[in-house]
């Protein structure tokens, strides 16, 4: 379990000094430090209970979830692992556990607790015993086809109503199969079979939720791959109606917040790969071209072969690639050249840093370059030292703490779940494209006088329209992974999301900027809501722009859009705020730029400025960026 | 391992589940004698000796334990 975090040493010791720190920040830093190791089901329990003085202190924040699980089994033995999976990541998750199960009074009955607690995630976690009580063995295709799938639209009326009495965004966990062969090898061809209701059960629910947008923890699927002994313990069943173990808490908790965390968009967006003995097996600089191992034919050679081809997958579902390594550059860059069974070409790194400079260093000069947060690294070397180096120097990175074995590489970069979907948009196959565009946009940079040369030889375009149904999914995903262009930093559902583009008293634009190096894709999306009580103005309640086209002008040009938009619909004013978080400073004077005027007092006592722009006075911005219209 | 050992290994479990330091199991200790150990932690408790001692108790004896020493004994035999 957890097999990608390193053992943790002396674990009693360390909490025990951990908690004695008198500065509550402090304290918080060094129980994060400790979430961020193998922790078992006590010592997971221990570290939980550490936490316990933090839960009156910490602001009611984007940080801070309230998640109501829904389940037919026993599940009080699981909430610690949820709330240290969420330190891990630090969100600090309020866990509410319906009555054992009562979830279908629960969601219904307005006067319940849930209904009290208000749940901002609900998670649903059903027993397919439950679900298949009533089917006979000797049911047709059909008899069982048809049970599951009524089975499934209850689930998904269940969902509905989290939906609408909560707004919540809905999580629905899949079927444990728990049950015992009856035929033998012959459960596969009997529909009915206890083991193929499971998994048609699972299939049909996977459709389910990615029809309905519900979030899946696929527990299944991770039982499958631990065994299912570690998931399922049939004297704990019998014991305490525990359907998930003790022992796979911790697992457990770590899947249900790496979803929870993947749709606030805290997902890690960059895999960085050091060279030798991970890519390749040898040390190029010693052992030259010739010398080192890597390609079809050798057992060790086809083993880092698969943690490139593993890169190469991720990359392609929009995952950034980058080297960080020790070596001379034209040495490290002749191998992706000249070497004819490397799968990963130069080409396919948005950063490359191969140099003698600490690799500290170096990761915070990768984020740079790529404009992306640190927090959003993954670093992937062999050496234990480096491993170690990155951890004290910058533990906001994830860094798996690899096998001994080359063969197990993959696996352990899988199960650590770094790059946790909940979408996989057009946007995302084009990422590692985009990138690579960048780059001769620098290029282009270095060789102009100024920046508006620049800006004019880029030759861009922009083209905006409303939400959609096929713009949605990918301005959701922009809304809720967008951390430093965000004003309000608001997060917002796709059912949310689809509201304020349904509402004819809103506006909402997105815009897509294109240049003569290629298609950003979409960019930036703007949600603005009218103001109470004032018909003609809007309030910008959501504006986020891709980190990628900073400086680009778009901003301005965007403001050009919605002020003709806002015009065309009878609006006088556009309102805006600045809500500070730890990463929007890069838009904290935004507004001022573009020409509105602050209200006063300016400054609000959490630093949340406010901000209005009469349109009858408003001069279209000039820009580098012509229109194309949709 | 002897009794000693295993009571000892039982209270830094208990301990650390119930997060009282002070837990210290004898043979004739019984569930109630220990303030927090509900049934609730039982189970937990159970399940933690048995990863951290490997073992596995059957379930009739989960339910039925006299004592701690009780539990001690059946330990004892799974381990020998």
């Amino acid at each position: 379990m957890l097999n990608w975090l390193p053992v943790p040493q002396n674990f009693r010791a360390q909490l025990q000094a951990a908690s004695r720190v008198p500065e509550a920040d402090v304290r918080l830093e060094r129980l994060t430090a400790l979430a961020q190791h193998q922790l078992g089901i006590v010592e997971t329990i221990q570290l939980d209970r550490a936490l316990e003085g933090f839960r009156n202190i910490i602001p009611s924040t984007a940080s801070r979830v309230r998640l109501a699980i829904l389940a037919s089994s026993t599940v009080d033995h699981l909430i610690p692992a949820i709330r240290v999976a969420g330190l891990r990541r630090r969100l600090f998750i309020d866990v509410h556990v319906g009555g054992y199960g009562q979830y279908r009074q629960d969601l219904f009955d307005t006067s319940s607790r849930l209904h009290e607690f208000a749940p901002q995630v609900v998670l649903f976690t059903v027993s397919a015993r439950e679900a298949l009580a009533g089917i006979q063995l000797g049911a047709s295709d059909e008899e069982a086809r048809d049970a599951i799938a009524r089975y499934v639209d209850d689930l998904r009326s269940l969902w509905r109503q989290a939906r609408n009495a909560f707004q919540a965004t809905v999580v629905q966990q899949t079927f444990l199969d728990v049950t015992d062969s009856v035929f033998g090898s012959f459960d596969r061809c009997v529909s009915a079979s206890p083991a193929q209701l499971v998994a048609q059960l699972n299939n049909q629910v996977g459709l389910a939720a990615a029809s309905d947008r519900a979030l899946i923890v696929d527990v299944a699927r991770a039982s499958e791959r631990d065994g299912r002994g570690v998931w399922f313990d049939k004297a704990r069943w019998f014991q305490a109606k525990q359907e998930i173990a003790p022992q796979a808490a911790p697992m457990f908790g770590e899947l249900v917040v790496r979803v929870l965390a993947a749709q606030r968009g805290l997902s890690k967006k960059c895999l960085v790969l050091d060279l030798d003995n991970t890519l390749w097996h040898g040390v190029i600089g010693d052992d030259g071209l010739e010398g080192i191992v890597v390609g079809e034919g050798t057992a060790v050679g086809e083993a880092h072969l698969a943690l490139q081809r593993y890169a190469k997958q991720l990359s392609a579902r929009g995952v950034i690639l980058a080297v960080c390594s020790k070596n001379d550059l034209a040495t490290a860059e002749e191998v992706f050249e000249k070497h004819p069974d490397m799968i990963l070409k130069r080409s396919d790194f948005a950063a490359f840093f191969a140099n003698w400079t600490d690799k500290a260093e170096n990761l915070k000069a990768i984020a740079t370059q790529l404009n992306i947060g640190i927090d959003t690294l993954v670093f992937v070397d062999d050496n234990p030292m480096e491993r170690c180096r990155i951890r004290q120097a910058l533990p906001m990175v994830g860094v798996p703490e690899l096998p001994d074995d080359v063969t197990d590489y993959v696996r352990c970069l899988a199960e650590a779940g770094y790059f946790e979907a909940v979408a996989f948009t057009e946007e995302d196959q084009q990422r590692g494209a985009h990138y690579s565009e960048n780059v001769e946009r620098e290029a282009l940079r270095g060789s102009m006088e100024n920046m508006d040369d620049f800006l004019r030889h880029l030759e861009m375009s922009v083209n905006s329209g409303p939400f959609t149904p096929a713009n949605i999914g990918r301005v959701t995903q922009l809304i809720n992974k967008t951390n430093q262009f965000h004003l309000t930093s608001r997060r917002y559902t796709l059912d949310e999301v689809s509201r304020f583009a349904a509402a004819p008293d809103c506006l909402t634009l997105q815009f897509r900027l294109a240049d003569r190096f290629g298609d950003n894709g979409i960019v930036s999306a703007m949600i603005l809501l009218p103001e109470e009580k004032e018909h003609d103005v809007l309030v910008i309640d959501t504006w986020v722009m891709s980190c990628r086209v900073f400086g680009r002008q778009l901003e301005a040009e965007a403001m050009n859009v919605a002020v003709e938009k806002a015009q065309e619909k009878g609006v006088r004013e556009i309102r805006g705020e600045y809500i500070p978080s730890a990463k929007n400073s890069v838009v904290r004077r935004l507004f001022e730029h573009l020409g509105f005027a602050a209200e006063t007092p300016e400054v609000s006592l959490n630093g949340k400025t406010r901000w209005h722009l009469k349109l009858a006075d408003y001069t279209p911005k000039e820009t580098r960026i012509s229109r194309i219209s949709e | 391992m002897t009794n000693e050992e295993i009571l000892s290994s039982f209270s830094c479990v208990l301990g650390d589940i119930l997060g009282d330091d002070s837990v210290k199991l004898a043979m004739e200790t019984k569930r109630e004698d220990v303030a927090g150990w509900d049934s609730f932690s039982y189970v937990t408790f159970i399940a933690a000796v048995e990863i951290e001692l490997g073992v596995k108790f059957k379930i009739a004896e989960v339910e039925s334990f006299e004592n701690v020493g009780a539990i001690v004994a059946a330990t004892r035999k799974m381990l020998s």
